[in-house]
């Protein structure tokens, strides 16, 4: 195994050997507490290309790109750069030895030039140690010249449009004079035109020899730009092939083709009347005209790719984030949600999806996270809690939803990611909901939590509540749903009742 | 709704771990017992007397400690929400002038409200209340409804307060108060008001939803948003509770001084702030006990109280007590560190 230092001074001196494979991973393992993330993954990028990966959330594609640029080291597995076996320690050694990453939330500092974000830490000084400011203006020039970007290099990037600032991005990692790109959706925020330009700039790359990592999940883009295609699943390797080999079909076939083989323990209840009714709902530049309905008993499934705007959806119906327009009704009455509270009233519930961020008060134990929602409106007189009354509840609910733990008054950050989020289930079932919302109720918890989270959500839909569920699973979606709204960039792209939904045809409604 | 249905004998997987938690106040505790021993200890070396056994010395002390002890009970509930309360020492000076203006006797011929004169202690008690309320007031609705940072509105309430209190009299003490309201600074009752007030925020704070709507704030405001908290509403009420028990502070210094001056309290936030966080209360929020904090307040009262009797210099106490505070915070982020790796 080469070091990184080592193969730095070999970069350096020229003398760069020639191999077909600019990188090649083998075998690659990576696991999270509790997660297997990648497993016995392969990848290889030739030189001049652009590799596409593709897959669902959570297919492991995030993951194989950190490894790739050095933010995660993987468990095992072989990485070679450039023929030569390689460590990567951090994300600088691996822009040292030309792999950059070109991040979706752009790492530019707003209110430096163009030029000196482009060229921190490698400044060209004057004889005074000082950043030569002409020489920094003339690099940038030839730059971008190369790269046909017209851009200012003095002016502020806070200044500069997304579609701009990215192509900064571009500039930057092709300064270190980087063979590797990775680009992680890069067209997820430009328009048309700018993504013509986009394209452009990746052929020029490609002409001189570079390879780009190339994530999406639009199947056009694919099929305009991509050289070869990699699907991954379940943090597995599925195939790798020429773009002009495949179609549209394939590709999604590779990246759903699963058999359900968890047992879902979905049960034929009688639905009820609608509880709530959505119409017209919109959230400008988020998500528009959206209009559903749910009736009592019923599992609504949301299924769409991350950023399609389901959870701003949630969020407006609890009254997170109002919408602007559109109108929300709870049996037959329009309902004015400006806050959380006002949804709660009406009998509304909302899990989120961030355990961490908006979910449990990790400082506070478990006792105090359960009772917390339902302080608003019960177990207090006076302004006093009654303590043995919450606290009763509370174990009951302990011991219904089996939260494994001895002590209620442990602070809920020593729990599990499942134990913690049934304590936040249970938070909100303290309030005897009639309409819940869950928003990926079981992500990143494992198999047995899970599965009694989803006999409790069942079971909740027996009693008569409404639940809207939202999750990028798709067993879980055709497990639990009795119907299921897809999304896809902000709008409805269709309903798919229980005996008609697949895999296949979500998929087509969510990456059109 | 029938979650009885579901009630199973639960598996009890983990062993109970019998990490019985001793209240993060007993080391607190354990730091005073041992300032205050060492403090003994060179007593007898240097001075040749008990520094505990002194009765008119311990008086004192409580009596000093008692009005940043008032102060850091509100500072303390604002800590715990997650913000921050710097305008309490400007607070008290304003308050202060504000009581004393209502306090004064008919003998006196330059009294600031001629009208106003001999009246009764209510008056001057409430108003003084009243203004801390309002600047504290201010603080909250600032913070909550233009959302700029808890540090910013309270610097300028700050800096409002002072020039208020300064300008109020044109820089004149007010003096020749009535001895009914001197009466309130004399004596045990700073004290007995201290511990009041803190007795009553303890309950609060432990027992009342407020108390836990405050917490849950500080521990994660986006959650306790999600969770149906009216998160401005109930900032606004912490900070005008911190600002009334400045304004209680700004009573009992001027009632104990016997004049009302535009120069009191000056820094005592920073003594509050240190307080509440020698007391274990966490500026990340969240975390924060009352009995914590009046530990902490008296550890203060034992540092000056003794550097006075050793008659080390001014100089020195200000040293220690400023590396005393930076060695609480340590202790804390070390503390919570521990915690998450566990």
């Amino acid at each position: 195994m080469i070091s990184p230092v080592t193969m730095r001074a070999v970069r350096d001196s020229g003398a760069v050997p020639n191999s077909e494979f600019l990188l090649e991973v083998e075998g690659v393992r990576k696991t999270f507490p509790g997660v297997i993330a990648l497993d016995d993954v392969s990848f290889r990028l030739r030189r001049g290309s652009v590799h596409a990966l593709m897959g669902e959330n959570g297919a492991g594609k995030s993951t194989l790109m950190k490894i790739i640029a050095g933010i995660y080291t993987p468990d095992s597995g072989s990485f070679k750069l450039r023929g030569n076996e390689i460590e990567l320690n951090s994300p600088l050694d691996a822009l040292e030895n030309g792999i950059a990453m070109i991040h979706q939330e752009l790492n530019l500092m707003p209110y430096m030039t163009v030029a000196e974000n482009i060229w921190i830490r490698r400044e060209p000084k004057n004889a005074f140690g000082f950043v030569d400011h002409r020489a920094l203006r003339e690099k940038t020039e030839e730059l971008f010249s190369r790269l046909n970007i017209r851009i200012d290099p003095e002016i502020n990037v806070g200044e500069l449009s997304v579609a701009n600032r990215q192509m900064v991005e571009i500039a930057k990692a092709v300064s270190y004079e980087s063979d590797v790109l990775i680009m992680d959706e890069p067209t997820s925020a430009l328009t048309e035109r700018e993504v013509e330009h986009l394209f452009e700039i990746i052929r020029a790359l490609k002409a001189e020899g570079k390879g780009i990592v190339y994530i999406t999940h639009k199947m056009n883009e694919l099929f305009e730009i991509a050289d070869e295609v990699s699907v991954f699943r379940d943090g597995h390797y599925i195939g790798t092939h020429k773009a002009d080999e495949v179609t549209r079909d394939d590709i999604i076939r590779m990246m759903v083709g699963r058999e359900i083989t968890q047992m879902f323990p979905k049960e034929e209840v009688p639905i009820g009347d609608v509880v709530l009714s959505v119409k017209n709902l919109t959230l400008k530049g988020v998500f528009h005209d959206i209009s559903f309905d749910v009736r009592a008993g019923e599992i609504l499934g949301l299924a769409g790719l991350v950023g399609s705007g389901r959870s701003n959806v949630a969020e407006a119906l609890f009254g997170v984030t109002p919408a602007t327009s559109g109108e929300i009704s709870i049996n037959g009455r329009a309902i004015d949600v400006k806050t959380p509270a006002i949804a709660m009233r009406h009998g509304m519930a909302f899990l989120t999806e961030d355990r961490k961020d908006t979910g449990c008060f990790l400082v506070l134990d478990i006792l105090e996270n359960m009772q917390m929602a339902v302080l608003r409106d019960r177990y207090v007189k006076r302004g006093f809690v009654s303590e043995a009354e919450v606290a009763r509840e509370c174990e009951r609910m302990r011991e219904a939803l089996r939260i494994k733990t001895p002590d209620l008054n442990e602070r809920i950050e020593n729990l599990s990611g499942g134990n913690q989020q049934k304590v936040l289930i249970g938070r909100w079932l303290l309030t005897r909901p009639r309409i819940l919302i869950l928003d990926e109720p079981t992500r990143g918890i494992d198999v047995g939590a899970k599965a009694e989270i989803h006999r409790l959500i069942t079971k909740l839909a027996s009693e008569g509540v409404a639940v809207i569920m939202i999750s990028s699973e798709m067993p879980e979606v055709l497990g639990m749903s009795d119907r299921i709204m897809v999304m896809h960039e902000g709008r409805v792209t269709g309903f798919l009742d229980r005996a008609e939904a697949s895999q296949v045809k979500i998929m087509e409604l969510a990456a059109q | 709704m029938a979650m009885e249905q579901m009630t199973q004998p639960v598996q009890r997987l983990e062993k109970p771990r019998h990490r019985r938690k001793m209240p993060s106040e007993a080391n607190i505790f354990l730091v005073l017992i041992g300032i205050a021993l060492v403090f003994e200890l060179l007593g007898w070396l240097l001075v040749g007397q008990s520094f505990l056994f002194n009765r008119q010395r311990l008086v004192v002390m409580i009596l000093q400690v008692s009005v940043i002890g008032i102060i850091s009970v509100g500072v303390t509930q604002v800590i715990i929400t997650g913000g921050i309360d710097l305008s309490s020492g400007s607070v008290v000076g304003l308050t202060a002038m504000v009581a004393a203006s209502l306090a004064q006797t008919s003998d006196y011929a330059r009294a600031v409200y001629p009208m106003l004169t001999d009246m009764p202690v209510l008056v001057p008690v409430l108003a003084g209340l009243a203004a801390g309320a309002v600047a504290g007031l201010i603080n909250g609705s600032l913070i909550a409804y233009t959302g700029i940072p808890p540090f910013i509105a309270t610097l300028g309430m700050m800096v409002a307060a002072r020039g208020m209190a300064k300008w109020y009299t044109r820089g004149q003490p007010v003096s020749m108060l009535s001895d009914n309201y001197a009466a309130i600074g004399s004596g045990i009752w700073p004290v007995v008001i201290f511990l009041l007030v803190a007795l009553i925020f303890h309950i609060a704070l432990r027992y009342t939803r407020y108390g836990k709507f405050t917490y849950a704030i500080g521990a994660n405001m986006q959650a306790a948003r999600v969770s149906g908290i009216d998160v401005g509403r109930h900032l606004i009420k912490v900070y005008a509770i911190a600002g009334l028990l400045s304004g209680l502070a700004g009573v009992v210094l001027s009632a104990r001084a016997i004049s009302g001056q535009a120069g009191m309290g000056v820094a005592y936030e920073l003594d509050a702030i240190a307080a509440a966080v020698i007391g274990g209360t966490s500026l990340s929020g969240g975390v924060g006990r009352i009995t914590g904090t009046v530990i902490g307040t008296i550890i203060l009262g034992v540092m000056t109280s003794g550097f006075t009797f050793l008659r080390i210099d001014a100089y020195y106490q200000e040293i220690v007590k400023g590396v005393i505070i930076v060695a609480a915070v340590v202790a804390d982020q070390y503390r919570q560190r521990k915690r998450r790796k566990a």
